[in-house]
């Protein structure tokens, strides 16, 4: 067998409909035969809190408001016509309608495929996030640094 | 031992994932069937079995317009 391809994807969006498109990237590439890292940093970050909802994560006022705003998985909004919040839940609806894998199911499909999952440090020092937050799937917490070097020779995707 | 797998309900990329999930929790030699459609599972599902490394032992159409898949890990 020959080496592996190699794709990294940068999970910076905290919007639902770009983490499926993530998601789906990943799960068909690490299906495909191919090494997926996959680095969350900012907005990206909410969807693997372990708290799904709206919660106080956070060391100081701000962070926790900007968290409890922000919220978890639960909250992600559609980049457009997200209608407060309902049409995630609609989409998801459709999703399933149309046997279309929803986002916990690729999320649970990605950990089965041994996608490597890192958190961004430097965002999550600014959010107030700690590893413990964040769902068991988080392989590590890295800089940029660790992250290029772990994608030597990677197509790098941006979402 | 021979598994069945019945992917034709499936969209992208599950069409894919679930074969690549099931073959990973069977043994060496082991075969599994896959009933898939055609179209994008027909073209990509036994192109990234065989490039894995698994033996594709036929590729069947069935009375059905779908097609049956034998792979062996």
């Amino acid at each position: 067998m020959t080496d592996k391809k190699k794709i990294s994807i940068v999970c910076f969006s905290g919007e639902f409909d770009k983490l499926v498109a993530a998601y789906t990237i990943a799960t068909g590439a690490a299906a495909t035969n191919r090494e997926v890292t996959m680095f969350f940093t900012f907005w990206g970050l909410n969807a693997l809190k372990k708290k799904q909802g709206h919660a106080w994560l956070g060391k100081d006022l701000l962070s926790r408001i900007f968290n409890w705003l922000m919220g978890g998985r639960k909250n992600l909004p559609l980049s457009r016509l997200n209608f407060g919040g309902a049409s995630p839940k609609l989409m998801t609806g459709m999703m399933k309608k149309n046997n279309v894998a929803t986002l916990p199911e690729l999320m649970e499909a990605a950990a089965a495929l041994d996608i490597r999952m890192f958190a961004c440090e430097m965002s999550m020092h600014i959010l107030g996030v700690t590893k413990d937050d964040l769902i068991d799937d988080v392989k590590e917490v890295v800089g940029v640094a660790t992250f290029l070097n772990e994608s030597e020779d990677a197509h790098i995707i941006f979402i | 031992m021979k598994h069945f797998l019945d992917i034709t309900k499936e969209t992208c990329p599950m069409t894919f994932v679930k074969v690549k999930l099931q073959l990973a929790k069977m043994d060496a030699g082991e075969k599994l069937e896959v009933l898939l459609n055609k179209g994008e599972p027909l073209e990509n599902v036994p192109r990234s079995c065989e490039e894995q490394g698994f033996k594709v032992l036929s590729n069947e159409p069935t009375d059905n317009n779908k097609h049956l898949l034998l792979i062996q890990k």
